[in-house]
């Protein structure tokens, strides 16, 4: 390989990095806490042909926030000067929340809503029959007192719990 | 880029623009299979739409439309595929097709009845598109295994849904048993159309889930649901059926009219 060559694939290199960083950047239009990195929804980055690519998965098949996530990820690279921007939506593998880091589940509990315990293969949707739900932890006093009022909350990603400690109701982040 | 991410590769597209933008065309067969799972969604989710504001208590509301969304997803990913074959939008196949031209099982345009008609018909839609993701999520044709794999995990949520309001309405009150009866009565008649073979799912062999594959899978899941409730497994008379050619119930035509005015009225319009 020329050494003209190597130094464009380095300097193409760098720039999926900074595409990465950028799109990293993005919120969840709902959980403004949360960047679309947390949530696992940031799959890939690239930079070829002159244009920045961006693959995002889906949390949930309905979910309205995915068309948002997408057009913030366009103009946040746009800002930074990449003209031409390019946004895809993956749906395989699907969108699972052991994709969450450790520091949204953090920034989450901060928040207010509990982050997701435990791992999704443990949940029921495995196809084993052992159904293994954990106690989810209230966010306001961090008892584990907590009951499930409904699986189906305020967005397709959350159900509404309440704690029998403090009696707050609060939102929590399903495992999924 | 690290080695191991995955690739996207072209079909595995998900939002409606994303797949019209994939060069790979589905096949005439496999877009006509595609536009039944997407209209069986479609007309489950404006169904149960109706329930926002009106369902017996407000959780209810939040879950029945959570679930309408969720079915609205699965519809727009196979519309927008199928459509892929003729030319055509998510939205041209929606609000522009006649009544006749719908694919779905009768099951999905019953009316939504009381609130135990309703958990009825959803017992009986998510076993079986518990049962026909399953299955899907393996198929030879990469979209319709990406869509049935991201489709499963919700409509798992769905089925415990329809699960738990089943046991509470037979346990219940001699009023709630002798309701979700009821509902049974008027919805059981239209299962044996989900699980028929056809010459298309014939013809799609390791691409389409053999409808009649599906049959064993449910009658189990549903039958240990039906013993912990005290109810019979509900027999007798089987409706014609005919979803999948174009036949329909007396209730879809009206479906269609609420669903399709606004957009033949003003035909482009946004906000």
């Amino acid at each position: 390989m020329s050494a003209v060559a190597k130094s464009q694939l380095s300097r193409e290199h760098s720039l999926a990095e900074r595409v990465w960083k950028i799109a990293a950047t993005v919120c969840d239009p709902e959980v403004p806490v949360l960047t679309i990195e947390d949530l696992g929804v940031l799959r890939e980055a690239d930079f070829a042909d002159g244009t920045a690519k961006v693959t995002l998965t889906p949390t949930y098949s309905g979910c309205p926030a995915m068309d948002t996530m997408k057009a913030d990820v366009e103009s946040a690279l746009k800002a930074e000067g990449f003209d031409k921007v390019e946004v895809k939506m993956a749906l395989a593998p699907a969108w699972t929340t052991d994709w969450m880091s450790e520091e949204g589940k953090q920034k989450l509990s901060e928040f207010g809503i509990a982050p997701p315990t435990g791992r999704a293969a443990l949940g029921r949707t495995a196809q084993g029959k052992v159904s293994l739900s954990l106690q989810v932890k209230c966010p306001h006093c961090g008892s584990l007192n907590t009951k499930e009022l409904t699986r189906f909350g305020s967005t397709s990603c959350k159900a509404l719990y309440s704690c029998n400690a403090c009696q707050e109701p609060f939102d929590y982040f399903k495992v999924h | 880029m690290s080695e191991t991410s995955f690739q996207v590769s072209v079909g595995e597209a998900f939002t409606a623009e994303d797949v019209a933008e994939a060069a790979e065309k589905p096949t005439e067969q496999v877009a006509r299979y595609a536009l039944r799972l997407g209209d069986d969604a479609l007309i489950l989710a404006q169904q149960l739409g109706w329930w926002v504001a009106r369902a017996p208590e407000l959780e209810e509301d939040v879950a029945l439309t959570n679930i309408a969304l969720d079915q609205l997803g699965h519809a727009r990913a196979f519309l927008s595929y199928a459509g892929l074959a003729w030319g055509k939008t998510e939205d041209d196949l929606a609000y522009f097709r006649g009544e006749s031209e719908f694919v779905n099982a009768q099951l999905f345009e019953q009316p939504n009845g009381d609130f135990a008609q309703t958990i009825a018909r959803q017992f009986v839609a998510s076993h079986f598109q518990f049962e026909l993701y399953r299955q899907l999520q393996g198929s030879a044709n990469a979209t319709l295994a990406a869509i049935a794999a991201k489709a499963l995990k919700e409509v798992d949520y769905h089925r415990d849904h329809a699960d738990q309001w089943m046991l509470r309405l037979s346990l219940g009150t001699d009023e709630s048993r002798r309701r979700m009866l009821r509902g049974l009565e008027v919805i059981w008649p239209f299962v044996e159309e989900l699980f028929r073979d056809d010459e298309l799912t014939d013809s799609l062999k390791g691409v389409a889930a053999a409808p009649s594959s599906l049959l064993e899978g449910f009658e189990k899941s549903t039958a240990a649901v039906f013993a912990r409730c005290e109810i019979e497994i509900p027999a007798g008379f089987v409706a014609r059926g005919g979803g999948r050619l174009g036949q329909h119930t007396e209730f879809l035509g009206h479906l269609l009219a609420e669903m399709q005015v606004l957009a033949r009225e003003h035909p482009g319009a946004t906000w």
